[in-house]
Formats: structure tokens, C-alpha cells, sequence
């Protein structure tokens, strides 16, 4: 399966950049991928995982059958507009700093009366991560449009924007990557995806604001710690633990930058 | 399954299907009806419209498929088929080199505008045939998209 | 057990336009899963009614892509009536979603 998908890439590659194109040619590729994205929005399944979220998110479930109906995101008990744009911030119940996933975890073990141990340990396509990811597109949902208002201005808030801004340059594994490598510059592509410059407000506001996204390719609902997680694993880096303290401080650097623009959530991508 | 699919395929061979996957309980008595088991199995244009009942299709400018030029990724390719041929009651929708041809079929009851769109999975670059009945008579157009990776693949 | 469909509809100039999203693993045949082949598993009908007469119908094949989008319209409809959509597998499986006509 793998050696066809390679063989269709270069195909692509072929076409879009193969010998002696004119940039008429190219330009005729980027008007088309351009079309085709746009038509995409006409319909995103997101919708999908988000009339599940907001199902569960009012379902009495788990040993307490408690609902979440009472989390507290940030924004007040219970209140879910604009809860995504202002995430991730610190909280003092936790006395930690939290992305909307930790925070969903956090509520799931107070409200639902569950143990969260199995779904930070699951795999993505697992169901065990099914109730968070609709959740976690549901929240979302409701942030779409409202203006990304991250500010680190707890000590806690600081440092893990300090911590995430490291680990965004930092170098390693095998390739000797970085996500800088891929994300610090504008106009840099992988095939005919753009990269965004997640170093500056707007470019980081494509990424960031973008997430979570349904993912055409398999159909699969990525969140932005899955995200993360993938491009932990396509820089041959060790695999993020899900919701730790590392992948919070990248997501408080990326929101913190893109803070001032609009979030576009959930997302729609190839 | 892999009793189920030796099945089927001797039954399609023996020109049985239906009746087939109706003892093996894999058709709903409903759906029957209506799903063109032949047609969906088509392993190129003329012998999907044979089944589907389509003889000889004339190409028409009155018929047009909406779509991208390219598609980034075959698993999702947005199409979209108007036809501005007066009465037209069916369209069909054929991706050339699929491993079976039939994607969709439309019945346009009175009141419904010939104008549908979907979603549809394309393994590589191809022909897309759109085919519409109006009045008896079979129309057809045909438009190349392009697909930059595939999309039938796990 | 199936989930919710997402049925948009929108009257225009005594034309309702429909847009439906339908949950759906869409399972071609062709895919194989830890060494054995995934069985085909798709959407192959949609019925769509109005006013208890039939609006639209499809039949679909395993080439229609996961998680389905269809957009049709018809005349005849009016802000505040219901549409109903419809869907049959090729398990038999079925579910009917209803949406308001605004």
C-alpha cells in the first residue's frame, strides 16, 4: 500500500514540478488545489464529531453519571463559547496549565467519575479516545470565529510558553530536526502542503487555528495533540505522551503567537 | 469473508447475484429493489451502462460536471453534475479507471432540479463520465480530474 | 448503532436546497487491515422525502467517499416543512434524520 502511495506522490511531483513546466503550469496546479479546497468547505464532517461532542458533553456517563455540563474551561463552570480561543491557560484547581484536552481529561475524572489512565494511553484510532476527540471537536466548534486571546501572564502561564518556544527549536533525533526546520519560515511546502511559519502571528494562527481538523485522507478527526504527536513522529522524535506537560507548553507558544487573529475551527484538510 | 467473496464472485460469474447475496442474507429485501448489483460491479463504461440500461449516450454540452481540476487527495474529490437537459430523470456518475466504474446513480423525481453533488473516491487521474436520461434519449460528458495521491488505499 | 445526520435546508425562490452529512465508514472491499481484507461496508441507497412524497433518490456504491456528502435540490418546499433523509447499507442496516425546511 505504502510503495503505491509513494509511487502516486511522485506522479504529482512529476506533474506539478517535472521538466520544464511553465510557471503558467504551476500556477494552473495552485488555482486547482485552491478550487478543490474550497469546495471542501462546503461541507465539513467535523459537523459530525461535533453533534457528538455536544451529545456528550451533556450525557450523564461513567460511575458518577455525572455530565460535563459543570467543567469549567476557563471561562466559568459549564460555559463553552469562546472557552477554545482563550485555551490553553493556567488552572488553579489543577494548579497546572492546560490545553483543551487536559482540561476535558481533568472534568471527564471529576464529572464522569472515570479512570483517564486508558484514554491518555490509547493509540488515536483506538475507542477509547473516541469520547474526547468529538468532545474536543465540539468545544471547538463554539470558538469558531472568536479571536485567539492567549497571554501568558501567570508564572506558570510564562514558563510553559518559554518551555514550548524550546522545545519548537529544539534539534534532534535521527534527522536532526526541529519543528523550526519545517515551520519558521514563509512559503516553505511538503508535495503541495503549505507549511506555516508558526514563528509570526498569522502564520501560527494557520496552524493553530485550524486544529482541530477532519482529515480527508483517512477520514479521521485529528485533534491538535494528535497533531503534535504526528509531527513528533515524522521528526523521528520519541512519541509525546498524550496531554504532557511538553505538548501543552508547544500549544501555549503556538497560541500565544497567533493570539489576535481567528480561530477557524474545526478545520477541513487534505 | 473470504468465503463471502469467493461467493460472489462465482455468483456474478453465473449471472446470479442478487438472488445470492439474498440467501445469505447480505441485501436487505428493500434494497433489492432498487441496487443495480450488476452495474455497481462494472468493470468498464460500456458494460455499466449496459446494466444500467443506457444504450448509446451522444455527448451533450447541456451537461456539465462541476469539479476541481485537481484534487489533492482522491479519498475525498467534490463533484458536482447539472444538467440543463429538459426532463432528464437519471444521472450517473463513472470514475474511468476505479476498479468498478459506478460511484452513483440519481433518480430525479418530478420537482427535483438535475443539479447533485458528492463526494467520491478516485484510485488515480481519470476520466469522470457523467451520464444523464432525458426524453428517452442518453446524454453524456466526460472531464479529466487530476488526483495528486490516491485515494482507494488504507 | 449509526449517528446523527446533518441536514441542512434552505428555501430559496420556492427551491429548497439540501445538504446532507451523513456518518458513515464507507468501507470499500479493497482494503486490507493486519493482513486480511476489510469487507466492503457502504451506504447504497438514499431515499429523500417531502411531504411524504419522494424527492430524490441514490444509489451509491462503495466509491463514495467516507463520511458522505450529498447536496440536491427540489421545488415544491416551504420554510418550516420537514425533509427527511433516509439511509439503507448494504448490512441493512438504516437510519431516517428529519430537518426543518428554513
Amino acid at each position: 500500500m505504502k510503495r503505491r502511495w509513494y509511487g502516486a506522490a511522485a506522479a504529482v511531483l512529476a506533474l506539478a514540478f517535472g521538466g520544464g513546466l511553465t510557471a503558467q503550469t504551476q500556477e494552473e496546479t495552485q488555482r486547482g488545489i485552491e478550487a478543490y479546497r474550497q469546495a471542501l468547505q462546503q461541507g465539513n464532517p467535523a459537523e459530525l464529531f461535533e453533534a457528538q461532542g455536544e451529545e456528550l458533553w451533556k450525557k450523564p456517563m461513567g460511575p458518577r453519571n455525572g455530565t460535563l455540563e459543570q467543567c469549567d474551561l476557563g471561562v466559568g463552570p459549564g460555559k463553552v463559547a469562546g472557552a477554545y480561543a482563550r485555551l490553553p491557560r493556567y488552572f488553579a484547581d489543577t494548579d497546572k496549565v492546560q490545553d483543551l484536552e487536559s482540561r476535558l481529561l481533568t472534568c471527564m475524572e471529576r464529572y464522569w467519575g472515570i479512570d483517564v489512565q486508558p484514554v491518555i494511553d490509547a493509540a488515536y484510532t483506538a475507542p477509547a479516545k473516541r469520547e474526547i476527540i468529538a468532545l474536543t471537536t465540539y468545544v471547538s466548534g463554539e470558538s469558531k470565529d472568536v479571536v485567539v486571546d492567549v497571554r501568558p501572564t501567570h508564572p506558570k502561564e510564562r514558563a510553559a510558553f518559554e518551555l514550548g518556544k524550546r522545545m519548537f527549536f529544539f534539534q534532534g533525533g535521527s534527522h536532526d530536526f526541529s519543528c523550526a526546520t519545517c515551520h519558521s519560515e514563509d512559503g516553505k511546502r511538503i508535495r503541495l502542503q503549505d507549511l506555516p511559519n508558526i514563528t509570526e502571528r498569522k502564520g501560527s494562527a494557520l496552524g493553530w487555528g485550524s486544529w482541530p481538523a477532519y482529515r480527508v485522507s483517512a477520514g479521521q478527526m485529528w485533534t491538535m495533540q494528535w497533531r503534535i504527536q504526528d509531527c513528533f513522529r515524522q521528526m523521528r522524535f520519541p512519541e509525546p505522551i498524550y496531554t504532557s506537560e511538553a505538548t501543552i507548553a508547544l500549544s501555549v507558544y503556538m497560541a500565544a503567537t497567533a493570539s489576535g487573529e481567528t480561530m477557524r475551527t474545526p478545520g477541513i484538510k487534505r | 469473508m473470504k468465503t463471502v467473496d469467493n461467493t460472489r464472485r462465482r455468483v456474478v460469474q453465473t449471472g446470479g447475484a442478487l438472488a445470492a447475496f439474498a440467501a445469505a442474507g447480505l441485501l436487505p429485501t428493500d434494497a433489492l429493489a432498487a441496487w443495480n448489483q450488476a452495474a455497481f460491479e462494472g468493470k468498464n463504461i460500456p458494460d455499466t451502462l449496459k446494466a444500467l440500461n443506457l444504450d448509446n449516450p451522444t455527448p451533450s454540452g447541456d451537461l456539465q460536471i462541476v469539479a476541481s481540476d485537481i484534487a489533492e487527495n482522491g479519498a475525498v474529490v467534490p463533484i458536482q453534475i447539472v444538467s440543463r437537459i429538459p426532463n432528464t430523470t437519471r444521472i450517473a456518475l463513472m470514475v474511468e479507471k476505479n476498479p468498478n466504474m459506478l460511484a452513483a446513480v440519481f433518480d430525479v423525481p418530478e420537482g427535483m432540479l438535475p443539479d447533485v453533488a458528492t463526494r467520491i473516491r478516485m484510485q488515480q487521474t481519470s476520466n469522470i463520465v457523467a451520464v444523464a436520461v432525458a426524453g428517452g434519449k442518453v446524454h453524456t460528458v466526460t472531464r479529466e480530474i487530476k488526483v495528486t495521491l490516491g485515494g482507494c488505499g488504507g | 448503532m449509526t449517528s446523527p445526520m446533518r441536514i441542512r435546508a434552505n428555501v430559496r425562490d420556492g427551491v429548497v436546497d439540501v445538504r446532507v452529512l451523513m456518518a458513515h465508514e464507507m468501507e470499500t472491499g479493497q482494503r486490507v487491515e493486519n493482513g486480511r481484507p476489510v469487507p466492503a461496508w457502504f451506504i447504497n441507497e438514499v431515499v429523500a422525502t417531502h411531504n411524504g412524497k419522494t424527492v430524490m433518490t441514490a444509489q451509491w456504491g462503495p466509491a463514495v467517499s467516507k463520511n458522505p456528502y450529498l447536496q440536491f435540490r427540489f421545488r415544491g418546499g416551504a420554510a418550516g416543512e420537514k425533509i427527511a433523509i433516509k439511509w439503507t447499507d448494504n448490512r441493512g442496516e438504516s437510519r431516517t434524520d428529519e430537518a426543518t425546511i428554513a
